[in-house]
């Protein structure tokens, strides 16, 4: 990913900043700029998350893709956030711990590196709830 | 609207074709797809191809020129047209090809499928398949397909109860019947123990729920029912054709095992056919992973959501069972060059109720079914296909 396109959406990588219809309520995370229950007559303004969600489902990846920052199998989720929309995450945690309604919250992390000396990509991973 | 039918058929092996490029895999399904018709290319009006990545693949974009030249038709300088839809552009290529022939604009047009994937190292091959999810908000935060396919099984199994077993029996039945298709990838049956010993790749997936990286083409040429005794004997009515959209991303659909494209798409299919699933002998379906043949088994009405399991288990999906599913071997074991798979689905169908599918033939086939997924279901070709 170029230098460009990770910057231009550092606020909603880094501090889950999704956006609110005003119109109807609905929160989006990941972000759109477009209400699809309202269309037209939908008014889109951003909206911090407050971090907190429930496991949706999981897996645990052993082979991971190239340049992904993880050692070794990583927990991969859906989840749900408190606010209502359904995002995809890491999840650090024993993947023999992970369950499918488990309580997390958001953490700031490294995603992934561009190649060996390649830009480090930062952005939102979860963690279980004590 | 035009009734339309399939008059030639044509389809390479597939499999790991170190020795061949993408130019000869094409040319090779055309040639016999005219031969099949008896057709001489001057009679061909137009041409649809699917191919989702060629970009990445093989660094070669105009696909739809590229494939007109090499194959004779651009002195005549016919329309050529590439259509992507990730794993699912054989399927749409099938169905502007057959909407182009029904809409009256053309006689004669072939739809063709072609993806060479081996030219790159397996790394790249799997990344360029990412693209067909959401690369921003999947993609990027480290989620692979058989990653995301693995989510669906998850949340399946806690919701069904499905066991690991059950699931493995779709790999078992799909390698039975692509040891009875002399174009698959793998021509060997596995068992059981197969599948539960195989590499994890994606908890629950192990590596023989897996379709492969295959290169391959296939090729189908469609032309208005009323003509199409001028070139076959057999000539193969397109019943319906039907296609669908949901979310890119798997996080934002409404329940994340059952795909409402693949709901959609066969419902509106099953009504421009008059039909229901009780009319189909066969049915190819998009067995990128276990799990997917699992969710488009009841999305398509053949079972109840959450019985495709002992369904399967109970050989109701393999030959002589009430639903034959993937005779061809389906992605798993025929193999899966991505944009070809929906042409092979034709293929195969085709092939079915002609009567010409040696081993693997469904007694009595009259009425036949494709189902073509792109992505994790954000897009479905469904096409219903009989004999005249
Ligand atoms: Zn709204």
């Amino acid at each position: 990913m170029t230098v460009a396109r990770f910057w231009r959406k550092i606020p909603q990588r880094y501090n889950l900043v999704g956006t609110k219809c005003t119109t109807c309520g609905r929160h989006f995370f990941p972000p759109r700029t477009f209400c699809p229950d309202c269309r037209r007559n939908g008014k889109i303004v951003d909206h911090k998350f407050a971090g907190f969600g429930t496991v949706v489902t999981y897996t645990v990846i052993q082979t991971e893709p190239d340049n992904f920052s993880s050692p070794g199998p990583y927990v991969l989720a859906i989840i749900k956030l408190d606010e209502g929309p359904q995002m995809t995450t890491q999840i650090i945690c024993d993947p023999k711990e992970t369950k499918i309604g488990m309580r997390v919250k958001s953490i700031f992390r490294k995603i992934a590196t561009d190649g060996e000396s390649g830009i480090i990509h930062y952005g939102t991973k979860f963690v279980p709830v004590e | 609207m035009r009734d339309v039918a399939v008059i030639g058929v044509g389809c390479t092996k597939f499999g790991e074709h170190w020795d061949r490029s993408f130019r000869d895999l094409f040319v090779e399904a055309g040639a016999l797809a005219l031969e099949d018709a008896k057709l001489s290319g001057e009679k061909i009006d137009a041409m649809y191809v699917g191919n989702m990545s060629a970009g990445r693949f093989i660094e070669q974009e105009h696909i739809g020129a590229l494939i007109a030249d090499y194959s004779g038709m651009a002195t005549r300088h016919i329309p050529a047209t590439r259509v992507e839809a990730a794993c699912a552009s054989g399927g749409l290529a099938f169905r502007q090809a057959v909407i182009a022939v029904a809409s009256g604009m053309e006689d004669i047009v072939v739809a063709a499928g072609v993806e060479k994937m081996t030219d790159v190292e397996p790394g790249a091959s799997t990344d360029a398949l990412t693209g067909a999810a959401d690369r921003e908000w999947e993609g990027f935060v480290g989620a692979t397909f058989p990653g995301l396919y693995a989510m669906i099984a998850t949340d399946y199994m806690h919701k069904y109860h499905m066991t690991r077993e059950q699931l493995a029996q779709v790999a078992v039945k799909n390698h039975f019947n692509g040891a009875r298709n002399p174009i698959a990838q793998f021509p060997n049956e596995i068992t059981l123990e197969t599948v539960m010993k195989s590499t994890m790749v994606a908890e629950p997936l192990r590596l023989f729920d897996c379709s492969p990286i295959t290169d391959g083409a296939a090729a189908v040429i469609v032309a208005p029912l009323e003509r199409a005794r001028e070139f076959t004997d057999t000539p193969i009515k397109v019943l319906a054709t039907a296609q669908a959209s949901d979310s890119i991303a798997l996080h934002d659909r409404r329940d994340i095992s059952t795909m409402d494209a693949s709901v959609a798409a066969g419902q509106r299919a099953f009504k421009m056919a008059k039909l229901t699933h009780k009319d189909i002998n066969m049915v190819e379906v998009h067995d990128c992973f276990s799990i997917a043949e699992i969710c488009a088994i009841e999305d398509l009405g053949f079972c109840k959501k959450g019985t495709a399991g002992k369904f399967t288990a109970d050989g109701e999906t393999a030959l002589g069972g009430k639903i034959p599913v993937n005779t061809s071997g389906g992605l798993k074991a025929c193999g899966h060059p991505v944009g070809a798979t929906g042409i092979k689905q034709v293929y195969e169908i085709v092939q079915q109720l002609r009567g010409d599918a040696g081993r693997r033939q469904v007694e009595n086939a009259k009425i036949g079914m494709t189902h073509n997924v792109g992505g994790t279901g954000a897009t479905v070709a469904v096409h219903i296909l009989g004999r005249v």
